[in-house]
């Protein structure tokens, strides 16, 4: 662990990346106690220039503080970047784990299944899942972990093929372990380190595919998320340029701090990390 | 007799492409099938929208239409022989075919996506060129300092950038739209009106995936300038340019053309975003149109037929890869 930490550290551009990153998750997590009156209320006059009194970054169309929304902005996208990843996580092991570690007639068609997945215009079946669920918090969820999973199922995939005819496996089919047990106990710890980096790199780009359905108005209705910012002020753009750039800049950072983190995962635990 | 054997290779390879296609189409169907079930409600009122415009008797009539009161395996029957005469049902608002409505805006997507492709391709294959030559020259770190922002900035953001410089700022480009409103030009003029129009909206899409051929290109370039061919050419003493032209850069190139057919879905998917910032009229703003009326029979007939067009391209790719590079495995 500790090797694997000063491995991890020893990029600037790592370090970096965590510490925007770190500063961000306080930003959402203390959101609700630094502004309690919420993101949706009317605090002045519209489409007010940042500096203003109290408005340290203007404010929107309807007149509310364009620094409250980025802050609650950042609760919306670390949420879905981060569950939705994790459910893609779930998905892509378990089909990528099944296929690799029976191969054969299971591995073909799961991964045809896989295939099928990455050849259709992912982002239109997005539209219509979410539209078709309504636009909520869940189903943008649910939503991006449904066109997200084949990455992380190609990765395990290609890792359990490999493991599987490993000592260590063999060892534990002769013992009798069931194969329960040996996908999950015994290889996939093993697996684990690339899986890690495909995770860590899909957070961002799930930030990113979130703000374009609140974009086009299919985020959640309820929450202020820094997609629905931008779509809200397009009219807004030609007079008030800091309604639609800040949004922006604010998803930029935080995808590139986690690209950042995410490079510096992928050689602290990659095959050239690992030696 | 190699080489009809390689013939037959060949056409055995193209044949399986064709029925991966096919399969792919029987597949976004069934996926369609069950999308209409996954809403709330009975299939009719997903198909009516769920705004409450539909009347009593229109949902009754999509009811019969679509054989709901009858087994699941039936109305799935029905339901593929629709979609196999080319029956996408109903747009709700617009009271046409879904089907008409999409093939009306299909050629606005295809003009900006084709140019959006070529301009990609053409700039990511000189970059990367060029950053291949040195290697860790500032004009290599310049292509990888730019592919990394670009993958971190959310496409319509930087499509509405691009209008906030050019076009509010500057003042030198049209904002939206694929013509000037009431300008009724004709002939060239007319050309050079769209093309006018279309350098945003397509510069915005082209720019995004330049930079990842541009990467793919470095790699390829440094990758085939290594192999054992190149050395063989260098030794025989042709030019350095010709090593570079016809030996390099045709090699390092044909994985390109695999790189564009995967490319493809996430391109429908960054249309419809920058077809929506610059209100340019094509399947994405119809997209989004049809969202926002929840009409969802047009919003599953784009996905349908954005679907098998992308399969489409990618059988066309394959088959081109597969002439490009006569050492292509076509076991597979």
């Amino acid at each position: 662990m500790k090797e694997f930490l000063s491995r991890l550290l020893v990029r600037p551009q790592t370090l970096i990346g965590l510490a925007v990153f770190a500063a961000i998750v306080v930003v959402a997590l203390g959101a609700p106690l630094l502004f309690p009156k919420g993101p949706f209320t009317i605090v002045g006059m519209p489409l007010l220039a940042p500096g203003s009194p109290g408005l340290p970054a203007g404010s929107d169309v309807l007149g509310r503080s364009m620094l409250v929304g980025l802050a609650y902005g950042a609760r919306v996208s670390l949420l879905v970047g981060i569950s939705s990843t994790c459910c893609a996580v779930g998905i892509g092991v378990l089909l990528g784990a099944v296929a690799g570690y029976y191969g054969g007639v299971v591995d073909d068609l799961l991964m045809r299944f896989t295939e099928f997945f990455q050849i259709i215009p992912a982002f239109v079946l997005l539209m219509v899942l979410v539209a078709f669920l309504q636009p909520s918090l869940f189903s943008t969820v649910i939503g991006i972990a449904l066109i997200t999973w084949p990455q992380v199922a190609r990765v395990a995939r290609g890792e359990f093929l490999v493991l599987r005819s490993r000592e260590f496996v063999q060892a534990a089919q002769l013992l009798g372990e069931s194969d329960l047990h040996i996908i999950f106990r015994q290889i996939l710890p093993n697996a684990l380190p690339p899986i890690v980096v495909v995770g860590s790199m899909m957070v961002g780009s799930a930030i990113l595919t979130e703000s374009a359905l609140a974009f086009l108005g299919l985020g959640d209705p309820g929450l202020m998320s820094w997609g629905s910012m931008i779509g809200a002020s397009r009219s807004a753009m030609w007079v008030a340029w800091w309604t639609t750039v800040l949004p922006g800049l604010a998803i930029m950072v935080t995808v590139l701090a986690l690209n950042f983190i995410g490079d510096g995962l992928n050689e602290a635990l990659g095959p050239r990390g690992r030696q | 007799m190699k080489h009809e054997k390689n013939r037959v290779n060949r056409l055995a390879y193209i044949a399986r492409r064709l029925l991966r296609t096919v399969l792919v189409t029987v597949a976004v169907v069934l996926v369609s099938f069950f999308l209409i079930r996954l809403a709330p409600g009975d299939a009719a009122t997903v198909m009516a929208g769920q705004s409450g415009y539909a009347d009593e008797a229109f949902i009754n009539s999509l009811r019969a239409e679509y054989g709901l009161d009858r087994p699941l395996p039936v109305q799935l029957w029905k339901y593929v022989a629709a979609v196999a005469r080319g029956d996408l049902g109903m747009s709700y608002e617009r009271r046409q075919p879904v089907l008409d409505v999409i093939v009306a805006r299909l050629p606005n997507t295809l003009l900006l996506d084709a140019f959006a492709l070529v301009v990609a391709m053409a700039g990511g294959i000189v970059l990367g060129a060029l950053a291949a030559r040195r290697p860790g020259s500032a004009g290599d770190a310049g292509v990888t300092v730019l592919a990394m922002l670009f993958y971190a900035v959310p496409q319509f953001w930087l499509g509405m950038m691009a209008v906030l410089v050019f076009s509010v700022w500057l003042a030198v480009l049209p904002p939206f739209g694929i013509e000037t409103m009431g300008a009724d030009h004709t002939g060239l003029a007319r050309i050079a009106d769209v093309a006018q129009h279309m350098i945003l909206p397509g510069m915005t899409l082209a720019l995004y995936y330049m930079a990842s051929y541009a990467r793919l290109t470095r790699t390829q370039m440094i990758e085939v300038a290594d192999q054992e061919f190149v050395k063989t050419a260098r030794a025989k003493g042709i030019a350095e340019r010709q090593v570079a032209r016809r030996h390099i850069l045709r090699n390092a190139l044909t994985p390109l053309i695999t790189y564009a057919g995967l490319q493809a879905s996430i391109l429908v998917g960054g249309t419809v975003l920058v077809e929506n910032v610059f209100s340019w009229p094509g399947i994405g703003t119809l997209a989004y149109e049809a969202v926002t009326a929840r009409d969802n029979p047009l919003l599953l007939g784009i996905f349908i037929v954005t679907a098998i067009l992308v399969s489409l391209f990618n059988l066309v790719t394959d088959i081109a890869y597969s002439i490009a590079d006569p050492r292509v495995e076509l076991g597979r």
